[in-house]
């Protein structure tokens, strides 16, 4: 009865991975098509606060972003600790942002510009004299059209 | 010469490869839906431009002080009380000319939702959070009017509606849908401004 007898060679059967390549792709295409990069790395504390009427933004490519907050640990020392402006990968004063908002029109086609919007992504804790300032300086560039960025989620008190 | 099979290739550490640039993409990009609060900015006036006088009870003024204190019609309220209060300006519909309308109809208060105004005020100290939270309500109160009254007219709410109108996949008549949107908007205009 050999014929039938089990060979026992003694530990597990090693499981086949060649599988998991495909896995990994698949993964990785989904969260390639998912997903945009990043375009501009902060360098302020951008915790945005919730609310609970929030709209959601279409078109990523006709939103020009204004980042404004304390600068983060690394930039405390060289630009203090008082909320301040990102405009693309630098720190910006008030003043900046009129030519902010032309460089960003120029960039688009002329029947895009009316419908641009500014995206102000406000840390929570910055105060509203600085956005006021933002706000005015908007107006001035005819830049009406602006969205605060908020989280959605119950409102805080 | 005896013709040799081609060796097979490793493929064990395509599984390596392949998480390496799965962790790269998963680090570099961003998957965050932008959303927030929309709102429109008033265009900066001629000098030349006449002032128009707006009767004192046709404006509801929302004041955030420094310490994030809210003043509402100068008497402090919580902010979960805003919502209500706002509805009930807006919906007051005092000269009668609002046949919608279900508030009290209180002369002393806004005449109908066309003219009511909204007016926030901020100082420079009050924080951010807080304006989002009041902007947040105020926005709220419109949105409940409108919804109450899109229900009434259409059987469906107005955010409803506005999701569908962007829906492209949404099968339905959306020039009909656009004058509904439109019509409630007409109905409960957002007059809400925002002051320096």
């Amino acid at each position: 009865m050999s014929k039938f007898k089990k060979k026992k060679d003694g530990g597990l059967p090693a499981i086949n991975t060649a599988s998991l390549p495909d896995i990994v792709f698949m993964l990785l295409f989904f969260f390639m098509v998912a997903t945009v990069m990043r375009d501009s790395s902060l360098m302020i504390e951008n915790r945005l606060p919730k609310a609970d009427q929030v709209e959601k933004l279409e078109k990523k490519n006709l939103v020009m972003y204004i980042y404004v907050g304390k600068p983060s640990q690394g930039y405390k020392a060289k630009y203090g600790t008082e909320a301040r402006i990102q405009l693309n990968d630098k720190f910006a004063e008030v003043g900046d942002i009129a030519a902010f908002i032309a460089a960003e029109r120029a960039e688009k086609r002329e029947e895009e510009i009316p419908a641009l919007i500014t995206s102000l992504k406000v840390d929570k804790d910055a105060n509203m004299g600085l956005i006021g300032d933002i706000k005015q300086e908007l107006r001035k560039v005819n830049a009406l059209k602006i969205n605060y960025a908020a989280i959605k989620g119950g409102i805080s008190n | 010469m005896a013709k040799r099979a081609a060796p097979e290739v490793n493929a064990g550490s395509m599984a390596d490869i392949a998480f390496l640039l799965l962790i790269f993409f998963l680090v570099t990009t961003t998957m965050e839906k932008d959303s927030g609060i929309n709102r429109k900015l008033p265009p900066i006036q001629d000098d030349d431009q006449e002032d128009v006088i707006i009767k004192q009870k046709n404006i509801f003024t929302v004041l955030i002080n420094g310490k994030d204190q809210m003043l509402v019609e100068d008497e402090l309220m919580q902010i979960k009380d805003l919502r209500a209060a706002a509805v009930e300006f807006l919906d007051n519909g005092g000269d009668g000319s609002c046949t919608y309308c279900k508030g009290r109809r209180n002369p002393k208060s806004s005449d109908n939702p066309d003219k009511a105004i909204i007016s926030l005020k901020n100082e420079r100290e009050t924080s951010y959070e807080t304006y989002i939270s009041v902007q947040n309500e105020l926005v709220g109160a419109y949105n409940e009017l409108r919804n109450r009254r899109a229900q009434e007219q259409f059987g469906t709410s107005f955010l409803e509606m506005q999701k569908n109108y962007k829906d492209v996949q949404w099968i339905g008549n959306k020039t009909k849908l656009k004058e509904r949107i439109d019509q409630i908007k007409l109905e409960y205009p957002m007059k809400l401004s925002e002051v320096q």
